[in-house]
């Protein structure tokens, strides 16, 4: 996937003179995971170049850029550095389009490589994704694979919304064989990423893969057929596409990192409830993270939601 | 395991004093050049931030501090945390995620915090600590105490806007705050120098109003007497002082990241052979005819010897909740 992300840079770069890549470490070392390696030497400093550690700063940077048509696309080193430029989120990127009645586009993709998983402590496993689908103005994608990956950050990169773009650091060495440049689903779009019959497991980012996991097993030790959705944008929702599961499988399970509760989970609960109750024969069941700041590496085994969890969840929404 | 005895008045040391910093200091090299390899043996998990050679900057601060002072820190803060006080032993178990661990084995390397012994926490947020440190200098404003507190962060945090909220606070209503900026000259692995305005960080403290002062982080004394100048300062009603202390890490940002391409190897290894601080002091002691080779060669077995006590109380402790 790093590699995806990194050609993904590259060739947005190629294409258009106004995308400039920018942040803590990301040009002479190449970023922390080598997301940007080789772009400062191919493209230059003007181009791809280091910032201090301020978030803040790195954020009002991108915005005033944007305003003069630049295609910035800053990193955010880590998932937990990333409160520190909320304000800048909130306040501004979310809001300049609005505020001047569109005449302003910000056309700015944020990447923060994102989630758990890794065995890095506190403020570097973070889940932040909540506070940034909660604010109206910005968009929240995160690509659960390579392709979708290139793809994703292709389009964040040439829209006109600000993205907030959330890298699982757990799926940075997962290895897929592509044709690039590759297009996949407009990233606006969930996609069944396994269709089944008997439960939609709603998932995104690193949990994909663990649903899809889940469903192997599910499907092999049970005879029970997991239908797993990939949500790819956080904000907004694609609920149609798992409504339109639910409907057809009658139970629902959300699956995520981040802390239970006003999780995602919460929200696709409670818009299924809403719209496709009469389709439900079991209460909509939420596998997550726990309400606990992340725990140290010893314990991050426990605290993620993994492939037993999601089935104890599975067994119990198939209870007569 | 010895402590540092207190200095409250002076800036003078007894030889046995001195001594005690070299022995300190031997302490956390040992200390930490373990935990990078335990690391990289997969003992300690989530990795740490190493501060091989910049062990004066803490131990010199440290030396003017009572219990009653308090310390917060970076992410970089083992050395910080030992030269307070905090017991090896407790602090590996941290680092293992033992529930022996002054954490409880739930912090980490970067989460730690003994507050019976003033180390009011490290985190792994640059320039944080200055304004948990801001805090606790109002309390003792607040309260009429007789204290300070004294805040650890890096070069990286300079730049950084929460730093200067907080120098500027201090500065305001006259707190007892030291802030000692520990200079190693790279944020991770850029050049602070290429990212940082006006080039002087002293002359930006100067900015707020503080009293601030640029002294050779690798000279243990130098580092003693601007802390003894600050804690005096402090004391005495004048509010904080902010002491940039020059000083160089010779492993990477985090475990196991050798030089990289920000640096030269010949640049570590000058750092090391002519302003080592150990050396630097052990070679000034000897001078003064105050230590000799068997002497020093017994500081560092003492230093090996808990080292390896730390690594055995870790591996014999149990998990949190076990």
């Amino acid at each position: 996937m790093v590699e995806a992300i990194n050609a993904g840079l590259a060739d947005a770069m190629a294409d258009d003179d106004h995308v400039l890549v920018f942040g803590e470490d990301v040009g002479r070392l190449g970023g922390v995971f080598r997301v940007t390696d080789g772009l400062q030497a191919r493209f230059g400093q003007r181009r791809c170049f280091d910032t201090p550690l301020a978030e803040a700063g790195i954020v009002g940077l991108a915005i005033g850029l944007s305003m003069r048509g630049y295609r910035p696309v800053p990193e955010l080193q880590f998932d937990g550095f990333s409160y520190p430029a909320l304000d800048q989120v909130i306040s501004h990127l979310a809001k300049y389009r609005n505020r001047s009645q569109g005449a302003m586009p910000m056309r700015v993709t944020v990447r923060i490589p994102s989630f758990g998983g890794i065995g890095s402590p506190e403020h570097h496993c973070e889940s932040p994704e909540t506070y940034f689908a909660h604010t109206a103005g910005v968009r929240v994608v995160s690509p659960s694979n390579p392709a979708d990956a290139y793809s994703m950050l292709r389009e964040s990169i040439a829209g006109d919304d600000p993205v907030i773009f959330l890298e699982p650091k757990r799926r940075y060495w997962s290895r897929q064989d592509l044709a690039l440049p590759v297009t996949t689903e407009p990233s606006d779009r969930a996609r069944v990423a396994r269709p089944g019959s008997d439960v939609t497991v709603v998932a995104y980012g690193a949990m994909v893969r663990v649903a899809l996991d889940a469903a192997e097993v599910a499907e092999r030790d049970g005879g029970v057929s997991l239908e797993v959705v990939d949500l790819r944008c956080l904000a907004p929702l694609d609920l149609d596409a798992v409504l339109d599961s639910v409907r057809r499988t009658g139970r629902c399970i959300v699956v995520h990192e981040a802390p239970r509760t006003l999780g995602l989970g919460a929200e696709i609960a409670a818009v299924v409830q809403e719209r496709a109750f009469h389709s439900l024969e079991a209460p909509v069941l939420r596998v997550t993270g726990f309400d606990t700041p992340y725990p140290p590496a010893t314990l991050e085994g426990v605290w993620l939601p993994g492939v037993d969890r999601l089935l104890d969840a599975v067994e119990q929404v198939l209870e007569p | 395991m010895s402590t540092i005895p207190d200095t409250k008045d002076s800036a003078e040391a007894s030889v046995e004093q001195t001594v005690g910093w070299l022995s300190r200091m031997l302490l956390i090299r040992r200390f930490e050049e373990r935990a990078e390899q335990l690391t990289l043996r997969g003992k300690i998990p989530g990795g740490v931030h190493p501060a091989v050679g910049q062990e004066a900057t803490a131990v010199g601060v440290a030396s003017v501090l009572t219990t009653a002072d308090t310390v917060s820190a970076p992410h970089r803060g083992h050395h910080h945390a030992l030269a307070k006080g905090m017991s090896p032993d407790r602090l590996m178990a941290e680092l293992f995620g033992k529930a022996t661990g002054v954490s409880g084995g739930r912090g980490g390397s970067m989460h730690l915090a003994d507050f019976e012994i003033g180390f009011i926490g490290s985190n792994g947020i640059v320039g944080a600590s200055v304004g948990v440190a801001l805090g606790d200098a109002f309390a003792a404003h607040y309260r009429h105490e007789q204290r300070v507190a004294v805040a650890f962060f890096g070069d990286g945090g300079v730049n950084t806007g929460r730093t200067w909220e907080a120098v500027n606070l201090a500065s305001a209503w006259k707190l007892p705050l030291v802030v000692v900026c520990e200079n190693n000259l790279y944020a991770v692995e850029t050049p602070t120098a290429e990212v940082t305005g006006g080039g002087s960080i002293v002359r930006r403290a100067e900015g707020f109003g503080v009293a601030a002062v640029s002294v050779d982080g690798q000279d243990v004394g130098e580092v003693r007497e601007a802390a003894s100048a600050a804690k005096k300062r402090a004391l005495a009603g004048e509010g904080p002082t902010f002491i940039e202390a020059r000083t160089y890490r010779y492993s990477g940002h985090g475990s196991g990241e050798g030089p990289g391409a920000y640096r030269t190897v010949d640049e570590i290894e000058q750092w090391r052979s002519s302003r080592d601080p150990i050396m630097r002091l052990r070679a000034a002691l000897a001078k003064a005819g105050q230590i000799t080779d068997d002497e020093y060669a017994r500081l560092e077995t003492e230093a090996d010897r808990e080292v390896d006590e730390a690594v055995r109380f870790a591996e014999e402790s149990p998990w949190p909740d076990e």
